[in-house]
């Protein structure tokens, strides 16, 4: 498949900043370095032949077993192009910080906050980080592996 | 002598929850206002109420029993997640589904797009104090889950549509069954139309109220009818066709100034377009399975079983009225025929040795539908917006990660905004406007 | 005060009052709702058997009807509504998911709600059919028709 118009721009310009490219069942993805998220979104929305201006999505994987840990997984979506692109970054877990993506959208305040209560991973320049869909007492990461499916931490204590 | 009064008094403003019970009949939600007098100064919500763990438990499960989770997230559309998740699993595993079958899938989406706006105005006319239009629409609505009730065997949680088909057949009398839900439909959107499109009150309540502008729509990240009432011309169903919308001819209503009559009109004519996608898929459909007039022999299913220690029967089968639409004459329409994926029919399972076979196969543990190592996303239209899923598969047959893209996960985190600054009294057409399911919220 | 031929002549009045005019509070949280929400619709009409009075305030309602899932953080919010209803009162649980957790099996959701507050009648179904609610109301009906009332634990009270 040919490479689309974002992706050979963005090679042109953060050339050593993307560590792969690859193509998933027709989704075109891209693994790019931690520290460079915020400047390669920002291009990537800003850009008038571009314009990824909606931000579908983001999630989170956690491969147990393997270092780094976890890896953030960003969906964009371009009306010009009509173009889905899919940007990855991973994760350590001993510094499980990154850049937050707010000022640019403003739906990421509250998927950011989704990720932090199920994974545990902190956004710099959040302005308000907490936990959004479990309860304020919840101790650990539910979507981690290693945590347990049926493990119970009831509000009201002593029911299961 | 006023103006003294006006510095003396300080102005303190309220602190007033509406709470995770409340009466507006959409779910569990909770809104924290700092009010003074009516206005709305500052506002939080607070969801989560219902997080049922949905993630987390498809992690444990094969590809065909996340199924019924999936009914659960969108409630009152369930046969979109449906499709949504089987179309997922079907990109990753690349086979080729009978034309029938896609129209069928259409079909049954069309009318859970019908079901899940009749439901979403109804409970915002109901606030509104229009309560004969909640009681026409929810009657309406139960001419529309008499066709799903009759097709897939119940009227709400399906499980209908399946990885490489569906589940059962049409039955004989669709047609006409069809043909009276949507003359139903038809008439009470007219009276619907007639109550309140014009109606000088609930103008006055709709129109310039939590009015969301282009920019703000694209960086909230709104889709779906909400978008579209902002002025936006974005359906997945045209962007990216999946089933057959590619070659049927519909249209998609815009809005302009993107308030709450535009999402109410929106959804108003959405509901006509569906209704004429209805109608061109039953004409256009393939025939399925002629039936054959004098059989001669019709086997019980025990007398079946006795026949079948000697030799394969060449009779017909008759099967048990809840498995009716499931025979072996209809699965080339319905079902794919990569044999890998699909449960065989019933007569072949109690009958031959390769049919108990394939069927065991299918649901032993690490055997059955085991798509390739990769990641996914696919995304179709649900009747809030894009309903995309994301799975990540390892090759063993439980997925390694699912997730899902709610679409009015990101319309609720506009809320705060479009509140602000308005009455109380407007806060709750405006949550009904964005039709917020909890189950898809909070997963 | 004795139990004799009045008190149960009272009895049978008061209960024949109170089971045809019951006010619900309609605690609905997932998909079940739908079903509660046809159940009350023209279709499958409740009022005809007197309860069709949503009252939405737990201080001025004796019927509490928990329909769907409660979820761990949904929990107090449930206990404290119960707690703020008079006497007498009753609980309806409709669904799977309030009997016993339904399908989710996890850390997120109370398995049956009747470890935190006391039912009287259960509807089971995912989602229950309207008319299986129905059914409940009536076998709610008759449980209150039977029910004697405060004169035997005045009884207890002076003893």
């Amino acid at each position: 498949m040919r490479e689309s118009q974002g992706i050979k721009k963005l090679k042109e310009k953060f050339s050593k900043d993307i560590l792969d490219y690859s193509i998933s069942f027709g989704d075109e993805t891209l693994l790019i370095k931690k520290e460079r998220i915020f400047k390669i979104a920002k291009f990537l929305k800003e850009t008038p032949e571009l314009e990824y201006s909606l931000l579908l999505d983001i999630t989170c994987v956690d491969y147990l077993g393997q270092e780094p840990r976890f890896e953030l997984i960003y969906h964009v979506y371009s009306f010009r192009l009509n173009h889905r692109l899919r940007i990855k970054v991973k994760i350590s877990e001993e510094t499980p910080v990154i850049e937050s993506l707010t000022p640019l959208w403003k739906n990421a305040n509250w998927l950011e906050r989704e990720v932090f209560d199920m994974f545990g991973i902190k956004f710099k320049n959040h302005p308000d980080l907490r936990r959004i869909l479990m309860y304020e007492e919840f101790e650990g990461y539910p979507l981690r592996k290693d945590y347990p499916l049926k493990k119970r931490q009831p509000r009201i204590p002593g029911i299961e | 002598m006023v103006n003294k009064l006006k510095k003396k008094s300080k102005r303190e403003s309220l602190l007033l929850n509406m709470g995770p019970s409340h009466p507006a009949m959409h779910g569990t939600i909770r809104i924290m206002l700092e009010l003074d007098g009516e206005r709305v100064l500052n506002s939080e919500v607070e969801i989560g109420y219902l997080h049922r763990g949905f993630e987390k438990i498809c992690e444990n499960k094969t590809y065909f029993q996340i199924l019924p989770y999936t009914d659960r997230l969108n409630y009152v559309s369930p046969l979109i997640n449906n499709t949504g998740y089987v179309l997922t699993v079907e990109k990753m595993l690349g086979m080729e589904i009978p034309e029938r079958a896609q129209y069928i899938r259409t079909i049954m989406c069309e009318i859970s797009r019908i079901c899940d706006h009749l439901t979403c105005l109804a409970a915002m006319a109901m606030e509104t104090g229009a309560f004969t239009v909640f009681l026409y629409m929810i009657k309406a609505r139960e001419f529309l889950w008499d066709i799903v009730e009759q097709t897939t065997g119940a009227r709400m949680t399906t499980s209908y549509i399946r990885i490489g088909g569906v589940r059962s057949d049409f039955s004989e009398n669709y047609k006409e069954l069809i043909n009276k839900a949507v003359n139903e439909t038809r008439k009470v959107l007219k009276d619907c139309h007639g109550l309140l499109t014009k109606n000088k009150i609930f103008l006055n309540r709709t129109k310039g109220v939590a009015i969301v502008s282009k920019e703000d729509a694209i960086s909230y990240g709104f889709t779906g009818p909400c978008l579209r009432a902002s002025g936006i011309y974005y359906d997945v169903r045209k962007a990216h066709p999946y089933l057959i919308y590619d070659q049927i001819d519909f249209e998609i209503p815009l809005g302009e100034n993107g308030d709450n009559y535009d999402r109410y009109y929106v959804r108003m004519l959405e509901m006509e377009q569906s209704l004429r996608i209805i109608e061109q898929s039953i004409e256009k459909m393939p025939r399925g399975v002629i039936e054959i007039e004098n059989i001669k022999e019709i086997l019980e299913p025990y007398q079946a079983i006795k026949f079948a220690r000697n030799k394969k029967p060449t009779q017909k089968i008759k099967l048990s009225p809840n498995l009716e639409g499931t025979e072996k004459e209809k699965y080339p329409y319905i079902l794919t025929k990569d044999k890998r994926y699909i449960i065989p029919p019933k007569e072949d399972t109690y009958t031959t040795i390769t049919g108990l076979i394939s069927h065991f196969k299918f649901f032993m543990k690490n055997h059955g539908i085991r798509p390739p190592k990769g990641e996914v996303y696919f995304s179709v239209e649900g009747a809030n917006g894009e309903l995309g899923f994301y799975i990540v598969s390892d090759g063993t047959d439980k997925p390694y990660r699912l997730h899902l893209r709610a679409p009015c996960f990101h319309i609720m985190s506009a809320l705060e905004k479009m509140i602000q600054r308005g009455y109380v009294a407007d806060i709750i057409p405006t949550f009904g406007s964005i039709n917020m399911i909890g189950g898809e919220l909070d997963r | 005060m004795k139990v004799n031929f009045i008190t149960t002549k009272l009895d049978y009045i008061l209960g024949w009052a109170r089971k045809f005019s019951l006010f619900q509070y309609p605690f609905v949280t997932a998909c079940c709702g739908m079903e509660y929400m046809s159940a009350a619709c023209a279709h499958f009409d409740i009022d005809r058997f007197g309860a069709g009075l949503t009252r939405f305030s737990p201080r001025q309602a004796d019927l509490l009807l928990v329909v769907g899932t409660v979820s761990h953080k949904l929990a107090p919010v449930l206990r404290k509504i119960y707690d703020q209803m008079t006497e007498p009162k009753w609980v309806i649980a409709i669904g799977a998911c309030a009997i016993s957790g339904g399908i989710y099996n996890n850390y997120a959701v109370v398995q049956g709600i009747d470890k935190i507050i006391p039912v009287d009648v259960y509807v089971p179904g995912c989602p229950p059919r309207p008319e299986a609610i129905l059914d409940a109301l009536i076998k709610l009906q008759q449980k209150i028709q039977n029910q004697s009332h405060e004169w035997k634990w005045k009884n207890k009270l002076k003893k």
